[in-house]
């Protein structure tokens, strides 16, 4: 190889190569993506702008969860108390919005919204004080939240208001853009793009990558911490009200969403070790896996083994990502 | 070609490139049995992926190896260990929860000998019970060596050996290296200290931008030559302040102090160290490993609070409680570990930017066009590679710490306290770095450099004080601190004796005394109150 076609490989990578690199991961799950809808399309005709409401209104909680956990996932913890928050969150919205009126609704948001701030901050708090490993703490604090849905609804039931209802169903402009698509996407530019763009999000990311590093430099790791958690909450209390709006009531037992939530961050990008990804990746995730499970509906296969495909699907893909890492840094 | 058979390993045409960055364009290395080899070159010349490649952890796009005249694709370090290719590297790769017993079950690492080097090393009545974290990086290194030489490989690697070692313990590694010499084991000896080299060194290869520019045989005055050969054109002057240096110090002692400690101590190690440091000067810190300048530094730089003492900034007590009030009062740490001081996976932006962003009182997004201003400001004026600046994990070792001392530049610095900032750097970063703390400090900013390395006393400093035993014994004008007088000064020594061989021990037994506090030193003026 000359130098002259050296030189210019390399200008060529410079150019292009770092941002695919950064995002190649992301990229990949997005093609991924649109494959599996020509293969959805193929083996089900009929699979239109319905199917793909459908899709929006199944993904939207789990999609809230997963924001929620790589939240905190990219600032370094875990929290495994996402689903019983969700539950909690959701069972009070519910419970408090029956026979109400619609102005009534707006505000038994507000305050859910509130609520899920303050459980996610007594997450945080009882981390960043007890110095207990994230994962330990949360655990706990799920069978907590749980017990505190059970005892404001020991069974499904109550209501959601209609406009909150309205929001999440149905379609906007055109059949082919849910309302649920357009809310999720309010939801995290709204929230999350202003806490990426100031110091807190800069510090978040920073206490991740190296605790010891942002400690140096100034930041207050703990209180960083703590707002990631609260984040987290809030985060959570969206998906419960999320499952509120879509299910139009109220559910005290937790679903599969906290490690839906877990394996959907790993999914998208995000290092559980912290420090690395975004939010995007995340929900691409849960579209992949939502879509996954259509798929094996359409072609009649037992749910049960539905379940058993998507974990290996997922240790499949998690394993070939890191194999593909592990050869770049070593090649 | 026939592969010539005196050689004990021979690399020819290796090649590694990552991504957009070339580390090894084409290296070549021949090594003879009962050498030591040094292989020297700037940061990034592909020194430690030269040394990676032939110990397995990382594989070569193009080139061939050959050892004992066989040729040999090694895939593991396993591999490469059986094979008789050992390495030592920069970080002990010791267990850090398993005692050293454990550690050297793990590595089938032979008894006998480990006991027999380890006492060779200078470390005899070293604990085998003790838990790997607990001991100290110098005396994990003398142990990861002592292992390594225990296994007698053919060929060793010994990577940035003395970087972070006592000037006891690099006598004893250099001792033992030359002992080694002609028998039929060869050595390669990698370190940017050229006076090692010179000591125990048969002959040097030198890498510039990942290729082999030159074989130098390795005696008196070669260092001139190896120096030219790694920076690929005529060697600039170190330091042309020499003249004015006296003018500068007189200056500093005309205003309040910046920063001043009275009777510090923290832990076992810190006693009662007490210093001025003034805005417009670099003060030197000389101290052997562990006398009490690491927790001296926390305390300076907030992350740890003294046990007692009173720390002075412009006149007025400061009580740090979190380094993010030492940073508000202007003192800035450098640290000599870069993966403790960066976010490795973030990019050369976010690292820079980390600390004044998030210094801000408002709660606003960050201003990115003022973001950006600074960053590429800090980044020009420490010339900094950005090439790779996605992630600063792909940088070489220099541009990462160009990159911590680029954070609090781009913010303005008042006092800078840097410890060990050069530790296995390039002499050009390194003449770099001196020079922008000569720039700093002639701008105003008050600078504390510790160094392991003394000669850096008289190329950067106005004055150095020396602690020992945790206490400030001495203080020492750069005119006179010359690497003897200093070495005799951190070893706490009166006399003009040389500083004799059985130093360690003799260390073993002062450093405990009483009497360390008796302010000696030649060059020592007063201390002001």
């Amino acid at each position: 190889m000359t130098a002259a076609s050296l030189a210019a490989r390399r200008r060529a990578l410079d150019a292009v190569a770092p941002w695919a690199r950064r995002n190649a991961w992301t990229l990949g799950l997005v093609g991924f993506l649109c494959l599996l809808l020509v293969y959805t399309k193929l083996i089900q005709a009929s699979y239109d702008s319905s199917g793909i409401q459908g899709l929006a209104i199944g993904v939207l909680p789990l999609a809230l969860a997963a924001v929620a956990q790589a939240v905190v996932v990219m600032s370094g913890g875990i929290d495994l108390s996402i689903g019983s928050m969700m539950a909690f969150t959701s069972v009070v919205a519910a419970t408090m919005m029956k026979g109400q009126s619609q102005e009534f609704g707006v505000a038994v948001v507000l305050l859910v919204l509130v609520l899920g701030i303050v459980l996610g901050a007594v997450n945080g708090a009882l981390v960043v004080l007890t110095k207990v490993p994230d994962i330990v703490v949360t655990l706990a604090m799920s069978f907590v939240w749980a017990g505190c849905a059970l005892l404001v609804r020991a069974a499904p039931g109550g209501a959601a208001s209609e406009w909150l209802r309205n929001l999440v169903l149905g379609s906007f402009i055109n059949e082919w853009i849910p309302k649920s698509a357009i809310v999720l996407v309010v939801i995290v530019a709204v929230i999350w793009v202003p806490v990426a763009r100031s110091k807190m999000g800069l510090s978040l990311y920073a206490i991740g990558s190296n605790k010891l590093a942002a400690f140096r430099s100034g930041i207050p790791v703990g209180r960083t911490k703590l707002f990631a958690y609260a984040l987290t909450g809030l985060y959570s209390a969206l998906a419960g009200l999320s499952l509120t709006a879509s299910t139009g009531i109220g559910t005290p037992v937790p679903g599969p969403y906290t490690l839906m939530s877990v394996a959907a961050v790993v999914l998208g990008g995000v290092s559980l070790a912290g420090g690395r990804g975004g939010l995007f990746g995340p929900i691409v995730a849960v579209v992949v896996l939502q879509m996954i499970r259509t798929d094996m509906t359409f072609l009649s296969i037992d749910s049960n083994y539905a379940y058993v495909a998507q974990g290996l699907i997922l240790v499949g893909v998690v394993m070939v990502g890191s194999f593909a890492l592990m050869r770049r840094s070593r090649a | 070609m026939t592969v010539t058979t005196d050689l004990l390993l021979e690399a020819t045409g290796v090649s590694k490139i990552y991504g957009a960055v070339v580390a090894l364009k084409s290296a070549s290395l021949a090594v003879r049995p009962g050498e030591v080899h040094a292989l020297v070159g700037a940061n990034g010349a592909g020194k430690s992926t030269l040394v990676k490649i032939l110990t397995g952890v990382v594989h070569p796009d193009a080139g061939r190896i050959v050892v004992r005249g066989k040729e040999r694709t090694v895939h593991s370090p396993a591999e490469a260990r059986r094979g008789g290719l050992i390495s030592v590297y920069q970080e002990p790769s010791l267990i850090p929860d398993l005692d050293i017993r454990a550690n050297l079950r793990l590595t089938e690492t032979p008894r006998e000998p480990f006991r027999h080097w380890l006492g060779e090393l200078g470390l005899a009545d070293l604990d085998l019970s003790s838990l790997a974290r607990r001991l100290p990086l110098a005396t994990l290194r003398i142990i990861d060596l002592a292992r390594a030489l225990a296994i007698e490989p053919d060929v060793l690697m010994l990577d940035e050996m003395t970087a972070a070692l006592p000037a006891n313990l690099t006598e004893r590694v250099l001792e033992v290296l030359g002992s080694l010499r002609g028998g039929d084991r060869s050595v390669i000896f990698i370190s940017h200290r050229l006076i090692e080299i010179a000591a125990v060194c048969d002959r040097a290869t030198v890498l510039r931008e990942g290729e082999t520019v030159g074989v130098v045989d390795v005696t008196a005055g070669s260092e001139e030559k190896i120096v030219e050969l790694m920076l690929g054109q005529n060697v600039e002057a170190l330091s042309a302040r020499t003249a004015d240096q006296a003018v500068t110090g007189s200056r500093a002692r005309a205003t309040t102090p910046r920063v001043s400690a009275r009777s510090l101590s923290s832990g076992t190690r810190l006693q009662d160290a007490s210093f001025d440091l003034y805005p417009g000067e670099v003060l030197g810190v000389v101290a052997l490993e562990g006398q009490g300048q690491d927790e001296l530094f926390d305390i300076l730089a907030g992350s740890e609070r003294p046990r007692s003492g009173e720390l002075l900034v412009d006149g007025k007590p400061a009580n740090f409680h979190h380094p993010a009030d030492a940073i508000r009062a202007g003192l800035v740490f450098v640290a000599a570990d870069r993966a403790e001081a960066l976010l490795m996976q973030r990019s050369i932006r976010e690292n820079i930017a980390l600390p004044f962003s998030t210094r801000l009182r408002r709660w606003g997004l960050i201003d990115l066009g003022e973001e950006r201003e600074k960053v590429d400001g800090a980044v020009a004026t420490l010339q900094i590679d950005a090439r790779a600046g996605g992630e600063v994990r792909r940088l070489s070792g220099g541009n990462q710490q160009k990159v911590t001392i680029a954070r609090w530049v781009a913010g303005g610095v008042r006092t800078m306290l840097c410890f060990d900032p050069t530790r296995g750097i390039d002499i050009r970063t390194k003449t770099q770095i001196y020079r922008l703390l000569r720039d700093m400090a002639e701008a105003g900013a008050a600078i504390l450099l510790y160094t392991s390395e003394l000669k850096e006393v008289q190329l950067v400093c106005d004055r150095a004080i020396v602690i020992f035993g945790g206490r400030v014994v001495g203080e020492i004008s750069a005119a006179e601190g010359d690497e003897p007088t200093l070495l005799r000064a951190a070893y706490n020594l009166r006399s003009e004796a040389a500083v004799p061989e059985g130093v360690a021990a003799m260390l073993a037994s002062t450093s405990a005394g009483a009497d360390a506090s008796t302010p000696t030193g030649p060059g020592r003026s007063e201390v002001r109150q």
